[in-house]
């Protein structure tokens, strides 16, 4: 794409597009042997097969194609923090692999000028059996530094992910949290022209978290370039100067960072939600029974969830889990169908869940809400969505207890007594 | 203030690179500046290779020597005393612990380069580096493994009063073929075990069975005058009666062997890193 200037735009995304092949697992074989018999026994489909999984030539077998990501255009100038949302699947991840180098895109381009690291997940690399210090060069020129470059910020390294003391262990004795804060410290401490980061805030504890922010913070309004993919509108907000709103794999909006979380709100507002694939779906409807309350949650009134979920084949004691965010990304309340519904033992492939929960003091602009699948025996999820839809939430009376930013709010008397001197 | 100022002198020193993406072709040659950026990854990549396979065992480097010495042993009770095995005229032990000591290397580079993709599938899914790296810092690091192996070597030869002729000089010469054979196989089962599961099932068996397709039990001069130049198409025939030739002094340097194998092994790393470039673009979506 041959613009009339040089590009100085830090990243310039010309029409990037990337198909994934839909297949049915049992056409793809995935074993010597099985490629073999169906090379031998096949060899007229097998040709074709192989052309199909080469998504250079895509045509018009459209059923077959899923676009995670379909002419996709934009500028990035530097300096500047975009913020990259969009519901589960809109295409956010696929964007920030592309840009990484990660996967390659099926058609269009993208041209990025400046040294860039990204960072999909804090602690690539990470050994359980090396040490501390050793983790922290591995990590790090993983991520792009040289050794030379580690070296010099080694020191602030050690100091901002405190764990001084425990450089020469093992990081197979240190805590989760311990390891999620060395792995952040390499992170945060990366020094490159253009950032990409997905989200990687949602670890760690409350403390560190905020820390993380603040880091971020600084490295947002120290000049750098930065893509920052997230479903917490708070750090968006935050952190972002402007938008990027992906829907279904193409963009809904661009612009300055407030106007873009609007558009997608109203989006997610719209609470019905279907997602997943073809092994796995979820449906998720909201609805709020008080009729008289405008679409909003208001105290006292009761929200019912319903989640459809269809599965491939028929199974066995499936669960869902909720969690309710508030608009500054704490959780509010989650909710787990594990204690309250076991008795579901025959075999079906579909599933409905209703979870009614009723507003005694959410203190917040609105929650969103995430959902998980999984089996009732197990607690790993099978599959586990952010943001499924969001729920306005009425204003709390003054009589309620509230601090900043804690989403919940009790009702609580306060008397002051005048004491005579 | 410091990031300031290093933005700063990046930026008077040299333009800021420029990545393009977009669809590339299939065939592709390594990028070698791409490489040399990546240096330091490298280097990290082999020493967490070797520290990491030195701390989950018990006797750490041990292993490097245990390993070649009791195949020997073996080797040496079976094939020397039993089936009585013609050795070229020096102790049985000696003769085969020359072969061992390349061929276990060749047999564990093998072996870690491939499953190196696998095992470290969740990096090539969150972060880009030459892929090629992952392999090739596998099979960089057994040379500890080979070093420790060697010094044992001559450790032994000095037991048995074996003194090297002339032809120890080619060693160097002989672990580079060695090397390069290993680097272009493993490039070209590890592109194929990302894609399909059973390759490295099929490994250890696979190695086995080519272990004697090498004069590692026996003397190359006991394969037929006829086929020894289709024998010679495997590296390491020239590799190990090399080794021979020059430490034992059992036979003249195989010079016609070590073309011939020279040659395959070129073509080897080359044919490898052809077919890795290609199929690396779909390693983060398969893996």
């Amino acid at each position: 794409m041959n613009r009339s200037y040089p590009s100085h735009n830090a990243i310039s995304v010309e029409a990037l597009s990337k198909a994934y092949r839909l297949g049915r697992r049992d056409q793809m074989p995935d074993t010597l042997v099985a490629a073999l018999r169906s090379a031998a026994m096949r060899p007229l489909r097998n040709l074709r097969r192989l052309r199909h999984l080469d998504t250079s030539q895509v045509t018009n077998r459209g059923e077959e194609t899923l676009w995670a990501l379909r002419d996709v255009s934009f500028d990035v100038r530097p300096g500047e923090v975009l913020g990259i949302v969009g519901r589960n699947g809109a295409g956010k991840s696929t964007l920030l692999k592309l840009l990484a180098q990660i996967t390659e895109p099926t058609s269009g381009e993208a041209e990025i000028r400046g040294r860039v690291s990204s960072l999909l997940e804090v602690g690539t690399g990470f050994h359980p059996e090396l040490t501390g210090r050793d983790n922290i060069y591995m990590n790090g020129t993983i991520l792009g530094m040289t050794k030379r470059e580690i070296d010099r910020k080694f020191d602030e390294i050690v100091e901002f992910s405190g764990v001084e003391k425990f450089l020469d262990t093992p990081i197979k004795r240190y805590s989760s949290g311990m390891q999620v804060r060395l792995a952040f410290s390499v992170a945060a401490n990366l020094d490159p022209e253009i950032l990409i980061i997905d989200e990687v805030l949602a670890v760690g504890d409350a403390e560190f978290q905020r820390r993380c922010l603040g880091k971020m913070n600084d490295v947002a309004t120290s000049g750098r370039t930065i893509l920052f993919v997230s479903h917490s509108m708070s750090a968006i907000r935050q952190l972002c100067s402007t938008g990027l709103l992906l829907d279904q794999g193409r963009v809904a909006a661009r612009g300055r960072v407030d106007e873009v979380i609007e558009k997608y709100m109203s989006d997610l507002f719209a609470m019905t939600t279907r997602v997943g694939d073809e092994r796995l779906q979820l449906t998720l409807t909201a609805t709020i029974d008080d009729a008289s309350g405008g679409g909003v949650w208001n105290l006292g009134s009761v929200l019912s969830i319903r989640v459809l979920v269809e599965t491939e084949a028929p199974i066995v004691g499936p669960a869902v889990d909720l969690q309710l965010h508030s608009e500054h990304g704490r959780i509010a309340a989650a909710q787990s169908d594990r204690f309250v519904h076991s008795s579901a033992m025959q075999e079906s492939d579909r599933w409905e869940f209703e979870f009614r929960i009723t507003n005694t003091g959410i203190a917040s602009g609105y929650v969103t809400i995430d959902a998980g699948f999984r089996f009732n025996c197990s607690t790993r999820y099978l599959g586990h969505w952010r943001s499924l839809a969001a729920v306005p939430i009425g204003p709390i009376p003054a009589t309620f207890a509230s601090g900043k930013r804690c989403p919940i709010a009790l009702p609580c008397h306060v008397e002051i007594g005048e004491l005579a001197a | 203030m410091s990031t300031l100022d290093s933005l700063q002198r990046r930026e008077v020193t040299h333009a800021p690179p420029v990545v393009r993406i977009r669809r590339r072709t299939a065939w592709r040659l390594i990028d070698v500046g791409e490489l040399y950026r990546f240096r330091d990854l490298f280097r990290f990549l082999v020493i967490r290779e070797i520290k990491v396979r030195y701390a989950q065992t018990a006797i750490g480097v041990g292993w490097a020597i245990l390993q070649p010495l009791f195949s020997m042993l073996v080797f040496t009770v079976v094939f020397g005393r039993l089936a009585r095995v013609d050795s070229d005229g020096v102790p049985y032990a000696i003769f085969s612990f020359v072969a061992v000591v390349p061929w276990m290397y060749f047999a564990n580079a093998l072996q870690d380069g491939v499953n190196s993709l696998i095992a470290n599938a969740n990096m090539i899914r969150k972060v880009y580096f030459p892929r090629m790296m992952m392999p090739l810092s596998a099979v960089v690091a057994r040379l500890v493994d080979f070093a420790v192996a060697f010094s044992l070597l001559a450790v032994l030869l000095a037991y048995y009063g074996v003194v090297p002729n002339a032809g120890a000089l080619m060693i160097p010469v002989l672990v580079v073929m060695m090397v390069t054979t290993a680097a272009g196989t493993a490039l070209w089962l590890t592109a194929f075990a990302v894609q399909y599961r059973d390759v490295k099932h099929a490994m250890t068996f696979v190695i086995q069975i080519l272990m004697y397709a090498a004069p590692v039990v026996y003397p190359a001069s006991l394969v037929p005058e006829a086929y020894q130049t289709l024998y010679a198409i495997n590296p390491m025939v020239g590799v190990i009666e090399g080794m021979r030739a020059g430490l034992l002094g059992t036979r003249d340097m195989p010079w016609q062997m070590l073309a011939i194998g020279a040659t395959t092994s070129l073509m080897l790393a080359t044919s490898g890193i052809l077919y890795f470039r290609a199929k690396e673009r779909r390693f983060a979506d398969v893996a």
